[in-house]
């Protein structure tokens, strides 16, 4: 069997929403949604798990902080001390105080780049990607279930087409490939 | 669904669908701008013009011409970096402490505070740099290896801080900025039908595509940024602050800086969103979006962070009399009845007093009222600034060395160059960028759009 891909579409949020939860009730793998706007609740239905990007943005934070008390470490401390207006130079722990803005700036820019730099690459957004969403309408006020065949594959096309019409779809395509 | 109480003002009047919102929007961006327009940003960019041939004149000539003497070696210059700094301090604000607070009020007007405190960071990094008066060593602020040995910087400093501070803040604020401007190219880039903007729009938008799991991330950055922004945009102006409140001068070495200076800055930064925003809805149609109610919302942040600025006033004023060190208390003797006392009483008139006309609630509804306040407001602020610079140094420890400062072309040529080459970039940005946050807007109608909230 040719493989299919069905592209849903859906004037609502809501609507898409519950036809997703009846789709996937009736043992329908749907790959992706597109959607104009984050629809909550769709990530736990369609099976999208939870993002990590928090962790790397603490992880890129702590290297930022390490790679900052190693800078100063070395500029004020080990490479040449300065007298300050008296502050002591010579033990890191003493004059870390003085550091704190540094540490904490820098903390801040690597943690706030890090993550926004891993966010661009993992999503694919990056200058001059081309664009995949199925039609231009998902970026304005249509919603799409994407439903492959592939995934499906208890399932004849047309049972597939059948369910979907079930919902309250707005609008159907299907393309084979 | 979550569903907002009935009692809570609609933020989103009319009858609006998504396709509404996408059409107001991305409409003005479409469409030929309109004369007033072109009359705008003509005046504007003639005035940036003239900024910027001052700012040539000084660095070619250098930094003699502005009218800075021994005595008083700080006055304009870093008067307007502080209260361009300060103006920037709302968009993060709104962008970040108020998505904190899930206030949904701030996605209306995000957007342009955000753009807003961009250029007015731009504006602010521009004097420093041009004060260097060898702009092009101004490398020397980085810990750089160099030809002169182990020369680094000094990072006791409070300058050096700033360095770290303001930079840190202006491309995390450009990044967060960015990161929620993605979506909307895309809308834009599918919707406009000439092929040179679409292909423009479409290396902006990244190729994003609006997937599940990319929308799960986005709103994942855009909270962690939110929580790692707020702390920022509190160093930054505590950091500006500390350039002051660490060095010796009597006037400039209290501890209530650093709070004092992020109230004044936020109190500041929100005058200028609404200078720009009762312009923008107006000339573009959005009072829709940003209703009267948003304008209210603004005004109470005014009062609140006006009268903590009162309230540092006056605590400095009396801890400069209970210190019992005459230098301080001279300090501020002079600050009220001295020969710059007229720009202290413009200052207190101007900050402490016009924001409590808002407790009216006529009046913080109003939009003429609150036009005129705003820009009150911001003079102000910028006197503020100048009182605690100029008159804390222009009498120092020897009488004999006491004097004024008298700006010259220069001084007045580069600030007003510096707020024509803000409206300039304002103005442009308002032409080609989506000024409202789409995809937010979009999540909230059902929230609190007016036709959807009286349905239930």
């Amino acid at each position: 069997m040719a493989n299919s891909v069905i592209y849903a579409m859906y004037d609502d949020d809501q609507t898409l929403l519950k036809a997703a939860k009846e789709l996937v009730g009736k043992g329908i793998k749907v790959k992706d949604c597109y959607s104009p706007f984050p629809v909550h609740g769709i990530d736990p239905v369609i099976g999208v798990t939870r993002t990590r990007l928090g962790i790397v943005s603490f992880m890129f934070g702590l290297g930022g902080l390490s790679l900052a008390m190693l800078g100063t470490w070395y500029f004020m401390i080990h490479d040449w001390p300065m007298n300050i207006g008296g502050k002591p130079n010579f033990a890191y722990h003493l004059n870390m105080p003085a550091f704190v803005p540094i540490l904490f700036e820098f903390t801040v820019f690597c943690a706030a780049h890090g993550m926004a730099l891993t966010y661009l690459i993992r999503n694919k957004t990056l200058p001059g990607m081309p664009a995949v969403n199925p039609d231009p309408r998902t970026t304005d006020n249509r919603f799409v279930l994407e439903i492959d065949s592939h995934d499906n594959q208890g399932m004849t096309t047309d049972a597939l087409l059948e369910a979907i019409k079930g919902t309250e779809v707005f609008e159907l395509n299907h393309k084979k490939y | 669904m979550f569903k907002e109480a009935s009692i809570r003002e609609p933020l989103i009047l009319g009858n609006k669908s998504y396709g509404d919102i996408t059409a107001d929007v991305v409409g003005p961006i479409e469409n030929k701008a309109p004369k007033g327009w072109y009359i705008a940003i003509t005046i504007s960019a003639l005035i940036a013009l003239w900024g910027i041939g001052c700012i040539l004149y000084l660095i070619g000539t250098g930094i003699g011409t502005w009218g800075l003497n021994k005595t008083v070696g700080w006055a304009w210059d870093i008067t307007n970096f502080v209260w361009w700094v300060g103006i920037g301090h709302a968009g993060t604000l709104i962008s970040a402490v108020l998505l904190l607070f899930r206030q949904r009020w701030r996605m209306a007007i995000n957007r342009s505070a955000e753009a807003m405190t961009i250029f007015a960071v731009i504006m602010a990094a521009m004097f420093p740099g041009i004060h260097m008066g060898r702009l092009w060593l101004g490398y020397f602020v980085f810990p750089l290896p160099n030809q002169f040995g182990s020369l680094w910087v000094n990072f006791n400093s409070p300058l050096l801080w700033d360095v770290f501070a303001i930079s840190t803040y202006f491309s995390v604020s450009l990044v967060f900025w960015y990161i929620g401007l993605i979506p909307d190219f895309a809308t834009i880039r599918d919707r406009i039908k000439t092929p040179v903007a679409k292909k423009v729009y479409g290396i902006l938008s990244f190729g994003w595509s609006g997937k599940a799991k990319n929308w799960t991330r986005f709103e994942e950055v855009s909270l962690v940024l939110a929580g790692i922004a707020t702390p920022l945009v509190f160093s930054v102006h505590s950091i500006v602050s500390m350039d002051f409140a660490t060095s010796v001068i009597p006037g400039w070495h209290t501890t209530i800086f650093p709070p004092y200076f992020v109230s004044g800055a936020v109190f500041s930064g929100f005058a200028m969103v609404q200078t720009l925003m009762l312009i923008m809805r107006k000339t573009m149609r959005l009072e829709n979006y940003v209703t009267i109610k948003h304008v209210e919302y603004m005004n109470i942040v005014i009062i609140v962070t006006g009268s903590i600025v009162g309230v540092a006033y006056i605590t400095e004023l009396f801890m400069s009399w209970y210190s019992g060190v005459e230098y301080e208390s001279y300090a501020f003797i002079n600050r009220f009845s001295g020969p710059y006392l007229w720009a202290y009483w413009a200052m207190m008139t101007c900050n402490v007093i016009s924001p409590q006309l808002f407790w009216v609630k006529k009046w913080r509804r109003s939009l003429g009222f609150t036009f005129v306040m705003s820009i009150i407001v911001n003079i102000g602020m910028w006197f503020e600034r100048f009182v605690i610079i100029v008159t804390s140094l222009h009498r120092d420890y020897v009488p004999s060395s006491w004097s004024m400062f008298h700006p010259t072309f220069v001084d007045i040529g580069v600030f007003i160059g510096t707020i024509g080459i803000f409206f300039t970039l304002f103005l442009l940005f308002a032409r080609f960028f989506p000024v409202l946050a789409l995809n937010e807007l979009k999540s909230i109608l059902k929230v609190s759009g007016e036709e959807h909230k009286n349905k239930h």
